[in-house]
């Protein structure tokens, strides 16, 4: 029987997403559910002194109106971490669900319950809020400045944390005589998400539980938030996650659930909707960190390093959310990719009245690659070396060995992975045919290595959950805590799943819904964690199932166990290979046995205690137009080793995925702030420049499939790390066109503009 | 849910003028591309709506007796594209609107909404402004004419009298016979975007094909309004087709447009992208022209 994983099968909500049968938040709720309409802060930082409704109560429709006067005092963390027991390890609780203090502009002071969205949108303009102005500040290194406006009062300096790495003694190895010092600033934007599915949620009570129905990525989790957000004790809280059109991070926060869940508490437990537009989506849920990223690389004449040293800078914005696990992930993977006896890394993640920075695709890696992978071609170029064979050189070796993680290299990844890349973009032809141009367009080709790990183990708990119900027809239900957001897991896990018991992929349903009241735990998708862990609990669960179908089966047909096996959904005598019966058969029998009946279900529990290296690369060739400031992709790949592919087509779409956001991450993507003010200018899908498929070449993705050997499936992330290198890879393809190193992100024509005028170009 | 008042169909042209007149508050709806979004931003929350989207008369794109290029004010973007008679007479046109949004809008969207909305960044706007297109509006009194140029009042600002409503854009034979032009829309992006700026240039040959006989141009984004550049039109005319021409004019753009800074792009770049547009579009509509730069 083959295997089931391994093949492209078509997605299992394949037909029902593309004929709009799936039903996502907003299908569920009742159509006579309240609207709500969040009041926004219009400073940047500042007190609320006061805040007059009685405009806005008077607008018909308008059922009530909470102010952040109104809420309960529990403070409350956000970030979709797995809970952790030791106090020090919990996430910063700083959170109230309406602020008092305002620390962005946009912060969220009062809510607008209404019968209908115009009554609501039309009070929530009359609400009239007066506030005591305070001292605001947007950059990073501004706000760690003496004298700086102060945002928490607990973390004095803005410093939200400092992280160091220290290494060998780099004062003393970059003292070695005959040195080359490589020195840049780098830096890269506020980015957003940019799902096609708006954060929506809706809330109501039943037998004096609240169920929340939420676009989430982490049900389990949100549901412990909503509990302490409301001091009500967890099991109170009930989140259902259905379809959702997807998160990249965003929804890996408890975003509005908190607040939604206390409305309805106010409301006497009625129906009541929070459905964010995309103005709010992109300034009142989560961003990507904005790091600025300094690097000094004390280089021999050979191209190895002596010594170097990073400094990051984290713009957190005005809420802890996830904080410094983004810059802590980032710094990270600065001693690993190309090791070095002597570093010196200081990472610091700090308050600015920006909206608040999450978890975004990527967790820190897309900023440490734009930062360590320009300066690679940096030092390359200063050393009069072409970037892949020097990087050749310099890239962590087979055999590597991490001494927290324990993570291992097992195989030659890097060096495969520029293989790989160099034939499919024929980069040595290209990078002699465009040596010496001289025209107004010119062509380049560049490329960036990236490194990544798999899930968060042994930084936080890696737990997954699964259970198997099997049918009388032979078919069974397959529910994990682990959440379909459109990457196609549930496909990946009925695969495994059918693979793991001995099933035809058909006979395999997974419940796609979390529904925590009946779905066992799990933390949910984040870490490009699901495949590989999920196969663990899958592997396992899978495991009993068969034992207990198969010890059936023993006693049905009267063989010894060890002589039966399960496959293709038939019983089988493994001496002869004789089919013995049909699952279906043995299901029907066993459950209406009356002698002794069974329902066959299994259920267990994997802790997972490993973690795993997912590394690969992008090659891109661009076309500058230096007049115009314009630059065109004309081709890009990405190469990634992350283990064997459980579905290759869904593998594809999922690199492609990464790439569009790994382009638009290094050529047109910005969040942009009024100095003057903080106010966000560009919070819409016109001015904020998303790319379109207008401006991308034909995607192409390539896989270097080496089987993970810590995971039963031989899998690894896949989910974050096509975002990460794409747009180093594009900035070096520019250097090699134009000899113009661009170090901000995005670089757009008003950067090129910008840069080439200081070089001379125009 | 959006914010609407009131929703008034026209069922004819003079149904629609009867409307404006009932109901002087009251916005045109075309295509809704541009009015809905305002009304969902709040920019228009609680507009009393004219729809006059159903008058199909109002549709398509003719010759009429002196072979005068007739476009009915609600011919979508898309229908403009597509036409024979624009893609024979003055092709640019429909490539310029090719550019406007996505499929879907350009769907939906009609060149006299386009022009309507009086904003400078329309991608319809430089090309009729330099092709001399004439404003067609009809009202209570009948029908009115106006150049395009005097159609523009000021930014979002059109002079469309209460009791009208504009019926067509006219592109007068003398100004299209012969003529070959090109537009560059300059914008951040290659598609859902609007222009950073956006340059139109035409031109006539002399006959033997040696020199220019008649230069046009216009930009959008360059002034509040989309504007013509009569220094640079002038310092072509007459030219022979050389590079130092291409310059010359390309530079006396700078004397036409009145670029600012903004969030979106400085003054400088825009300033600097609109000389090398002005630059391409010239050579280009040369080379349309059948004229071969020396």
């Amino acid at each position: 029987m083959s295997k089931s994983a391994g093949q492209s099968k078509i997605r299992v909500d394949a037909f029902d997403k593309a004929t709009g049968r799936a039903r996502y938040t907003d299908d569920l709720c009742a159509a006579d559910a309240l609207v709500t309409r969040l009041v926004h802060a219009s400073v940047a930082h500042g007190l609320v002194k006061a805040i007059d409704t009685s405009a806005a109560e008077r607008v018909p429709g308008v059922v009530k109106i909470f102010t952040c006067f109104d809420v309960p005092e529990y403070r409350f963390p956000t970030a979709g971490h797995p809970w952790s027991t030791d106090p020090g390890h919990q996430d910063v609780a700083d959170r109230l669900l309406l602020s008092r203090h305002v620390r962005y502009y946009g912060d969220d002071v009062a809510v607008v319950v209404a019968d209908n969205e115009v009554a609501a949108a039309q009070a929530a303009e009359l609400v009239r809020v007066e506030y005591e102005p305070l001292p605001f500040v947007l950059d990073v290194q501004e706000a760690m400045a003496p004298g700086a406006p102060q945002l928490h009062e607990e973390y004095p300096g803005n410093l939200l944390a400092h992280t160091q790495i220290r290494m060998g003694d780099y004062a003393a190895a970059s003292a070695e005589p005959g040195l080359i010092r490589v020195e840049g600033w780098y830096d890269t934007p506020t980015v957003q998400h940019c799902h096609i599915e708006n954060h929506i949620c809706a809330a109501h009570m039943e037998g004096g539980r609240i169920t929340v129905v939420s676009s989430t990525q982490i049900p389990h989790i949100v549901r412990r938030i909503c509990g302490q957000a409301l001091g009500v004790p967890w099991g109170q809280v009930r989140i259902v996650k259905p379809y959702i059109g997807g998160g990249f991070g965003n929804k890996q926060d408890a975003l509005y659930e908190p607040l939604c869940a206390w409305l309805t508490t106010r409301l006497g437990g009625r129906l009541v909707k929070i459905d964010c537009r995309r103005e709010e989506t992109f300034v009142n849920n989560r961003v990507r960190h904005a790091i600025r990223t300094h690097i000094v690389s004390w280089v021999r004449p050979d191209g190895s390093f002596a010594a170097r040293k990073i400094e990051c800078f984290s713009n957190q914005g005005a809420y802890a959310s996830h904080g410094h696990g983004i810059a802590a992930k980032g710094m990270g993977a600065f001693p690993q990719i190309y090791p070095c006896p002597n570093v010196e890394g200081d990472a610091y993640t700090v308050f600015t009245n920006r909206p608040a920075a999450g978890a975004m695709r990527g967790y820190g890696i897309p900023q440490a690659m734009w930062a360590g992978e320009s300066h690679i071609d940096d030092v390359a170029r200063a050393l009069g070396r072409d970037p892949v064979e020097y990087r050749r050189q310099i890239a962590m070796p087979r055999g590597y060995v991490d001494g927290f993680s324990k993570n291992e290299n097992y195989f030659d990844t890097f060096r495969q992975a520029m293989d790989r890349g160099e034939a499919a973009i024929r980069y040595q032809e290209k990078r002699k045919a465009y040596e010496n141009q001289t025209g107004p367009v010119r062509r380049g080709v560049g490329m960036a290595l990236f490194w990544y790990n798999t899930a968060v183990w042994p930084i936080s708990l890696e737990s997954c959950s699964c259970r198997m119900v099997l049918n009388q027809d032979g078919s069974l239900q397959v529910q994990t805590g682990e959440t379909e957001i459109g990457q196609g897991c549930d496909t990946a896990f009925a695969q495994m799943a059918a693979d793991a018991v001995g099933v035809p992929f058909e006979a395999v349903h997974v419940i796609s819904t979390q529904d925590t009241d009946i779905t066992p735990f799990g933390t949910g998708a984040y870490a490009s964690r699901q495949t590989y862990v999920g196969g663990f609990a899958i592997r396992q669960t899978g495991e009993l199932l068969r034992e207990k179908i198969l010890t059936c089966a023993a006693q049905l047909t009267r063989q010894m166990r060890e002589n039966l096996d399960l496959a293709g959904g038939r019983i089988l005598r493994i001496s002869d290979g004789r089919d013995l019966m049909g699952l279906g058969e043995l299901a029907t029998q066993v459950l209406y046995s009356l002698d002794h009946s069974q329902h066959i279900t299994a259920e267990s529990t994997y802790q997972i205690k490993n973690n795993a290296y997912s590394f690969g690369c992008t090659f891109a060739e661009v076309e500058v137009d230096i007049p115009l400031c314009q630059v065109k992709l004309l081709d890009i790949v990405n190469v990634h080793d992350c283990g064997k592919l459980i579905n290759p087509a869904l593998a594809e779409a999922q690199v492609h995925g990464g790439m569009s956001m790994g382009i638009g991450y290094g050529l047109s993507e910005q969040l942009l702030f009024d100095e003057k003010t903080g106010k966000p200018l560009n919070n819409n899908l016109l001015d904020y420049k998303l790319s379109t498929f207008m401006d991308h070449p034909n995607l192409r993705a390539e896989f270097v499939e080496n089987p993970e050997p810590t995971s039963p499936f031989g899998t690894k992330a896949l989910g974050e790390p096509p975002a990460c290198s794409p747009a180093p890879a594009i900035r070096n393809a520019i250097l090699h066109a134009t000899g113009v190193a661009l170090n901000d992100a995005p670089m757009t024509p008003h950067v090129l503009f910008a840069r080439f005028k200081e070089e001379g170009l125009l | 849910m959006y914010d609407i008042k009131a929703f008034y169909e026209a069922q004819s042209v003079q149904d629609a003028v009867r409307l404006r007149l009932e109901h002087p508050q009251a916005q045109i709806l075309a295509g809704g591309t541009d009015v809905l979004v305002q009304v969902r931003e709040g920019r228009r929350a609680g507009a009393e709506l004219i729809s006059i989207y159903s008058l199909d008369a109002l549709r398509g794109v003719t010759l009429d007796g002196e072979e005068n290029i007739r476009i009915g004010s609600l011919t979508s973007f898309s229908h403009i594209t597509r036409d024979p008679i624009i893609q024979k007479y003055i092709n640019v046109l429909g490539q310029a609107v090719d550019m406007v949004g996505g499929p879907q809008i350009r769907n939906a969207g009609t060149i006299g909404g386009n022009t309507c909305n009086g904003v400078t960044s329309a991608d319809s706007a430089s090309t009729l402004l330099a092709w001399d297109a004439v404003v067609e509006l009809t009202g209570a009194e009948g029908i009115r004419r106006l150049p395009i140029q005097d159609f523009y009042l000021s930014a979002g600002r059109v002079d469309i009298r209460p009791d009208e409503i504009q019926t067509a854009l006219l592109i007068p034979k003398a100004s299209y016979e012969d003529c070959f032009g090109h537009y560059i829309k300059y914008a951040m992006r290659s598609a859902m975007d609007i222009a950073t700026t956006g340059c139109s240039v035409n031109v006539v040959l002399t006959q033997d094909r040696s020199a220019i006989r008649r230069c046009r141009m216009a930009y959008g984004v360059a002034g509040p309004v989309p504007l013509r550049c009569p220094a640079a039109e002038a310092a072509a005319e007459g030219r022979p087709l050389t590079g130092e021409t291409v310059e010359t004019f390309a530079r006396a753009a700078l004397e036409d447009i009145r670029p600012r800074d903004s969030w979106r792009a400085s003054k400088a770049f825009r300033e600097h992208v609109a000389v090398e547009m002005a630059r391409r579009c010239l050579i280009e509509s040369v080379k349309l022209a059948g004229g071969v730069m020396a």
